[in-house]
């Protein structure tokens, strides 16, 4: 049996989906006992974690100190609680990115980062070389292993579940003040969560303005999705930095995902091959987007749009 | 003495793609191997931070086999002050690189430790973490922006749902993200110049560090390739077939 420890992730109202990701990714190791930690400064986000089908418990760490996700913070409480496991895992969102390594270190155990599959309790698979390798990696007999979960790589367990929720105190542990949070800007949009959309429209440089992408947000709104935007186009200044979608952006795995105006740089194309249906509109045919798209419209973006939005209906 | 210390890793050059031979190993021969991109960004900044006053020298860092002397070079032409060669035959997992990494802390007593945030050849992006943690001071990870402000710093962070500002306590360790800055052009006079700058070279036994592979790579392998999808003719067409395959009502 592999006892499985899995750090929640949450705004502090809601828990993010990728937490369910990794549950399916810790659930694909045979007779793994998964735990979810919650760390948050309320018990809302504790419960939904119960839900997820596959949980077997849930710890429930409420305190003031983990209103706000600090690494710097929380290692020191993950490390405390870590003992009985011999696996600790977190979506390799930017949360678990930022966290993860810290735990590793002080547990003096090594890191597997962006798990896109799990062979044994220690044997990964992994994307290197911007996803154009993927290396199988072994951890011999460490006695713990520290895992960020590429979330992309596997779908949310369903919810339905009822795990025992245990409320912990926070550990007798000494917590740093070195860090503090201020704020968080977040843009206000009434659209889905690029991550974990069901539908993504992605703009690249093709659009050729801030303003221009407005088309695309129109298109959006209309299908009920996400926007993301290619580095390119994020450099340009046309979309704000966390719409960034690919390998050093956002790693997004929806049903649909519409590249208007992008080429396909072989990040971006790592960032989006777990989308189920990939959709290219680009005026240049032979742009590297249509190798990998099933759909394909070559034209001009701008004329393109508003025929779809047209062929879309009311 | 205020030392701003920076790691740089060297890798396979990011522009080219990164092939398997058919024994299934890296094909790694004839690699052209550069800077990490990333951690440009983290000389940049520092070389930056001097430049405003705010520090008196900045530190470039590697831990490399004996003949990664040019990517230090290159490094000393874009402005480093001096450089530091942890030599190092094989490849060193982060957790060891931040030991290493330590060791020349404890050294160099820096007010800062800039690194890219990940290196682009494993894209582990761990070493920044595990280097606050062994140091237990504060991290910034995927900084976007770094504001001095004497004891302490204001930054802000590219995190996923929009951009995330800390206080935190210098020193610290900062890891940087693509938009923090655009690395500087280096002329030829600086090329000259870092000929002649310190470069030392020091072995991980030298500064009481042991490393060990705790993680073994068994195999690669190349990702399965997406099937190449049709064309449509137009607009109506593509609307039809995404509704077909029931993503679009």
């Amino acid at each position: 049996m592999s006892a499985v420890l899995i750090i929640a992730e949450h705004n502090g109202r809601e828990l993010n989906s990728a937490t369910a990701r990794c549950v399916t990714c810790a659930a694909s190791l045979p007779g793994a006992r998964i735990t979810v930690a919650v760390f948050a400064a309320n018990a809302a986000v504790a419960q939904q974690a119960a839900a997820i089908q596959g949980v077997a418990e849930v710890l429930s760490v409420c305190d003031e100190v983990n209103a706000h996700a600090l690494a710097a913070t929380l290692a020191p409480q993950i490390v405390a609680l870590a003992a009985p496991y011999e696996l600790l895992l977190a979506a390799a969102t930017t949360f678990g990115k930022d966290l993860m390594p810290r735990v590793a270190a002080l547990l003096d155990a090594p890191q597997v980062s962006d798990i896109c599959a799990i062979e044994t309790s220690r044997r990964f698979r992994r994307p290197i070389f911007a996803g154009n390798i993927i290396a199988t990696v072994d951890a011999g007999s460490e006695p713990k292993v520290v895992g960020t979960v590429r979330a992309a790589s596997y779908q949310a367990a369903t919810t339905g579940g009822s795990a025992p929720v245990r409320d912990v105190a926070r550990p007798d542990v000494p917590l740093p003040t070195h860090t503090r949070f201020i704020e968080l800007s977040a843009p206000k949009s009434d659209r889905p969560d690029l991550q974990s959309a069901a539908r993504v429209v992605s703009g690249g440089r093709g659009f050729g303005s801030a303003e221009n992408f407005q088309l695309l947000y129109r298109l959006a709104d209309k299908i009920g999705a996400a926007v993301g935007a290619s580095r390119a186009a994020v450099d340009a200044g046309f979309a704000a930095n966390e719409m960034q979608v690919g390998q050093t952006g956002k790693i997004v795995a929806p049903e649909l995902y519409v590249a208007v105006g992008i080429s396909g740089a072989i990040q971006h194309l790592t960032g989006i091959k777990d989308a189920r249906t990939i959709v290219a509109i680009n005026k240049d045919a032979e742009a590297p987007i249509f190798e990998v798209a099933d759909l394909g419209l070559v034209g001009d973006l701008f004329k393109i749009l508003p025929e779809i939005e047209a062929a879309l209906g009311g | 003495m205020r030392t701003l210390l920076v790691g740089v890793k060297r890798v396979p050059d990011y522009n080219v793609r990164m092939r398997l031979r058919p024994d299934g190993a890296l094909a790694m021969e004839g690699m052209k191997l550069a800077l990490n991109p990333f951690d440009e960004i983290a000389l940049e900044e520092a070389l930056r931070l001097r430049e405003r006053g705010l520090a008196d020298e900045v530190v470039v860092a590697t831990i490399a086999p004996a003949d990664a002397q040019a990517q230090l070079r290159t490094a000393l032409a874009m402005g480093a002050t001096r450089a530091i060669h942890v030599v190092h035959a094989e490849s060193v997992e982060p957790l060891d690189v931040a030991r290493l990494l330590l060791a020349l802390v404890q050294r160099e007593q820096p007010l800062a430790v800039l690194l890219g945030k990940q290196a682009v050849d494993e894209d582990h992006s761990q070493t920044g973490q595990m280097l606050a943690a062994l140091w237990n001071r504060p991290q910034v990870t995927f900084a976007s922006q770094i504001t001095f402000n004497g004891e302490t710093a204001r930054v802000n962070r590219e995190v996923d749902a929009g951009t995330e500002v800390l206080d935190i306590d210098l020193p610290a360790v900062f890891t940087t993200d693509l938009r923090l800055n655009q690395p500087r052009y280096i002329k030829l006079p600086d090329i000259m110049k870092a000929k002649q700058k310190p470069l030392q070279t020091i072995t991980p036994a030298e500064l009481g560090v042991t490393v060990r592979q705790r993680l073994k790579s068994v195999a690669y392998t190349a990702p399965a390739a997406r099937s190449k999808g049709r064309l449509v003719a137009d607009a109506a067409e593509l609307v039809k077939e995404l509704r077909q395959r029931g993503v679009l009502r």
